[in-house]
């Protein structure tokens, strides 16, 4: 069997401008991978096409299926999972009522349950009942994160948890992604910094001008000066 | 007095519900796919017209049940088969297709049954006095709209905050993207509610228009009112619409009621100040009033009393 997630060729346009130019990269099963790169080079953009919610061209094979073309709703229930950067909460509803948004139908059971959130973070329980927009940043990082392990997925793609959180924040984002990876959940992880990323993924991907500029272990990554300095440090 | 304070209340009430009814769907139509449906108007019109055939072959009551469904159906198709693929051109595609739409229904309508107002009754089993009040009498139909209108509000409410689907569809308000993207069957989710929403129309129209006067002009008549409460309301708010639907309902009853002019109430001194205008009764200015609340709206709060987005 090949990789869980294959990604070959994509390219993507936003309007005129052609933002991915050919990115290929794969992830294995139960694998945590990183998608670095500064800003604008095309990390989220590659998540949104795999997600349907940016027109992709070129081929995603997810388990062994081409998603490429399928809609947001039919790639989200073969078991990917997307945590999007902007904390895209639904402000008006209940931390309770966004989590349970998260489950891909009523009945669904899966590898996460509600108490297991709450146990993660005690916080999201303790405001169970306000509306998820009146949370601290953090808080709706955290709530974003535990909305789509809801949904059981097998991938989870999570764009910067980390941005403009607080240390003691990405320390627990950090916890919750280890809690993932421990359950065998595979996790392609879009940093710009590399505090996490270097710490917990097996392999690194680099992204600059829409295309992939380096793959490698982290090992291999902090001996290659020439590619942090090219491509990463501002 | 006080019998004009009571009818025209009541009156007001029972408009401004009809109103909320169309309203209501128009603007979760909006809020969730961004789209001003200019057709909205014209599932109440048809409403009306299916209400009437088919009470005319087997009676009000299946009418009234059959007339919405069939609306709400015609509704879901329209959003499959048209909307949905017009959706990719963008916003000004849609506007265009939309009002497009409503020529056509309206076209329609001529071809079928004519221009002249068709004989939509009353039914006798509601064609009776509700009660009287000093020397007026109120209609026992107008309490069956009423109690319709406010049957109809609360099932909107149960279902969107007591459902599974209200929750998906108050997550899509404001995020269709993401609630997609959790694997949720947005497309079809769109549909339902723009089925819903013409559903909600069409039984407008249905107990409307035996009230009112079923003809081909009843959406052009009552479209841009609508666009006003939901305008006024702020897009996208069920609650904004709520009270818009009301405070324009009973502002035009209540106007309608008012036979005073400035000149009443301040004298001569009204014509030196305003000339003509000054003798204008309240009542003659009616029509215009929802509009001028409007502007008012516009000026003061641009994103309508609930809204919380740039209109």
């Amino acid at each position: 069997m090949g990789a869980l997630l294959e990604v070959s060729g994509l390219n993507a346009y936003y309007g005129k401008s052609h933002i991915l130019q050919g990115v290929d990269f794969q992830v294995e099963q139960g694998e945590i991978v990183s998608l670095l790169g500064r800003n604008g080079v095309g990390r989220s953009t590659t998540i949104k096409a795999i997600m349907g919610d940016v027109p992709p061209q070129g081929s995603i094979r997810f388990k062994g299926r081409e998603i490429a073309g399928m809609k947001p709703h039919q790639i989200a229930r073969l078991g990917l999972g997307y945590v999007p950067e902007n904390r895209d909460i639904f402000p008006s509803l209940t931390v309770r009522q966004n989590l349970l948004l998260g489950q891909k139908s009523a009945r669904q059971t899966g590898r996460w349950a509600m108490s297991d959130m709450f146990a993660v973070f005690p916080r999201l329980e303790e405001r169970a009942d306000t509306p998820a927009g009146v949370l601290s940043g953090g808080e709706q990082q955290m709530l974003t994160m535990c909305r789509t392990l809801m949904g059981d997925p097998d991938l989870v793609m999570i764009d910067e948890p980390t941005e403009g959180l607080a240390p003691m924040m990405v320390e627990l984002v950090a916890k919750l992604l280890g809690e993932i990876a421990e359950r065998g959940i595979s996790i392609l992880l879009v940093e710009q910094k590399l505090t996490i990323a270097l710490k917990i993924s097996r392999r690194l991907y680099v992204m600059g001008h829409g295309h992939i500029v380096f793959e490698g272990t982290p090992a291999e990554f902090v001996a290659d000066e020439r590619v942090r300095q090219e491509w990463l440090e501002v | 007095m006080l019998e004009i304070i009571t009818f025209s209340t009541l009156n007001g009430v029972l408009y401004g519900m009809l109103l909320f009814m169309m309203a209501s769907g128009l603007t979760l139509i909006f809020s969730m796919m961004g789209v001003l449906n200019f057709a909205h108007a014209s599932f109440y019109m048809i409403g009306a017209y299916f209400g009437f055939e088919i009470s005319r072959r087997i009676g009000f009551w299946p009418g009234f049940v059959v007339a919405p469904l069939l609306v709400g159906g015609v509704g879901a198709l329209i959003e499959r088969f048209g909307l949905r693929r017009v959706h990719g051109y963008g916003h000004v595609a849609e506007l265009l297709f939309t009002f497009g739409l409503a020529f056509v229904i309206e076209e329609l309508v001529n071809m079928f049954w004519g221009r002249l107002p068709v004989d939509y009754r009353v039914p006798p089993s509601l064609d009776f006095v509700a009660f009287k009040l000093f020397d007026t009498t109120y209609p026992a139909y107008r309490m069956f709209m009423l109690a319709t209108a406010v049957a109809m509000f609360v099932f909107l409410i149960l279902i969107l905050k007591r459902t599974r689907v209200g929750l998906i569809i108050q997550a899509a308000l404001t995020h269709p993207n993401m609630v997609a993207m959790l694997g949720h069957d947005v497309p079809t989710v769109f549909m339902l509610v723009f089925g819903v929403g013409a559903a909600l129309a069409g039984l407008a129209g249905v107990i409307a228009g035996p009230a009112l006067v079923t003809q081909p002009s009843m959406a052009g008549l009552l479209g841009p009112i609508l666009f006003v409460v939901i305008v006024v309301g702020g897009l996208g708010s069920l609650t904004g619409a709520f009270l818009a639907s009301l405070l324009i309902g009973l502002v035009q009853t209540f106007a309608v009621a008012i036979n005073g002019s400035l000149f009443d109430l301040i004298g001569p001194t009204a014509t030196t100040i305003f000339g003509e205008l000054g003798s204008v009764t309240v009542a003659q200015i009616a029509p215009i009033l929802p509009y001028l609340l409007l502007v008012v709206v516009l000026i003061v709060r641009p994103t309508g009393l609930f809204g919380n987005r740039e209109t």
